[in-house]
């Protein structure tokens, strides 16, 4: 017990500290790197929870995906970050008073409340005791029965984000010459050649 | 103190949530580190999502905090694309020059 109180302790810090590092970074890249810190540690949360495939879909999405995309656009854009920092300093007292107020509410919604006595009898899916069944396949039999349009609007949303991306990113530069099979493939012999009858010792 | 409660989890998905509203504030130019701060948020709100799930015994809160993860995985694909193409037409990405949909 002890030993999960102080790994607690640990991964808590750690990501509340990348969390700091996230904000007031100097350089963007640092940034990322420190949120994907802030994604592990916050595994790390999730497995001493006992929610393990949150925790490795956190690893394997956020940190596999989402971080590295970040990754790639602060890299990819050639961006003076040293004039983005200006007026850092400006925002700091109502960005501290506003945050400080913030906290200052979500503890005491955080330390202020009690589960009904009744609370036990709501629940919408009871989590089956884990000598039977773990964590990811409880997860599964829920999600691909009772959630299961739900699974599938998200996959929905994820190939929209896909093909929105893409649309929006995609573009015809001038001047580039590629391949275009349609074209090559819908070319008529008409269009290609031309059949002319010269006429002897002319030329055309 | 060793022993941890829902309260702990609570904490600390409240602290982070703090940060990323103070990150969103501290860099107002910067668009890439306020879509950061958002993605803090979101790892904050998935925190509070599996602890109460865990603590109640109900798998429900799990499964959303899956699909809050979807939409934040959504999210930054559009969001960073809409950035690129955002630099690539005015060569700047600070917040204050966006202004082009005022007309």
């Amino acid at each position: 017990m002890i030993l999960a109180g102080l790994a607690f302790y640990g991964f808590a810090f750690i990501a509340i500290a990348s969390g700091m590092m996230v904000i007031s970074a100097r350089n963007p890249v640092h940034s990322v790197l420190f949120l994907i810190l802030a994604f592990f540690n916050a595994a790390g949360l999730f497995v001493l929870m006992g929610a393990e495939f949150i925790a490795f879909i956190l690893v394997i999405v956020y940190v596999g995906a989402v971080a590295v995309l970040f990754i790639f656009v602060v890299m990819m854009l050639d961006i003076n970050f040293v004039e983005m920092r200006q007026g850092f300093l400006q925002y700091l007292p109502v960005g501290g008073l506003i945050g400080t107020v913030l906290l200052v509410e979500l503890i005491f919604v955080v330390t202020s409340w009690a589960f009904s006595p009744e609370s036990g009898g709501l629940l919408a899916a009871k989590t089956p005791a884990l000598a039977e069944v773990n964590n990811t396949e409880a997860l599964g039999r829920l999600l691909y029965t009772k959630y299961i349009y739900l699974f599938q609007g998200a996959g929905m949303i994820l190939l929209l984000a896909m093909v929105g991306a893409i649309v929006l990113t995609l573009r015809e530069r001038p001047g580039v010459r590629r391949q275009r099979i349609a074209d090559q493939v819908g070319l008529r012999r008409e269009d290609a050649v031309e059949v002319k009858d010269v006429p002897t010792g002319t030329g055309i | 103190m060793f022993e941890i409660t829902l309260g702990h989890y609570l904490a600390v998905a409240a602290i982070l949530f703090t940060l990323g509203v103070f990150g969103i504030f501290l860099n107002r130019k910067n668009v890439i580190i306020i879509l950061m701060s958002i993605e803090l948020m979101l790892l904050a709100v998935n925190i509070n999502l599996v602890a109460f799930s865990t603590h109640l015994g109900d798998l429900t809160g799990q499964v959303f905090a899956m699909f809050v993860l979807t939409v934040a995985a959504a999210e930054a694909a559009i969001g960073l694309a809409i950035l690129v193409v955002y630099f690539r037409n005015r060569g700047s990405i600070a917040v204050e020059d966006i202004n082009r949909l005022k007309g």
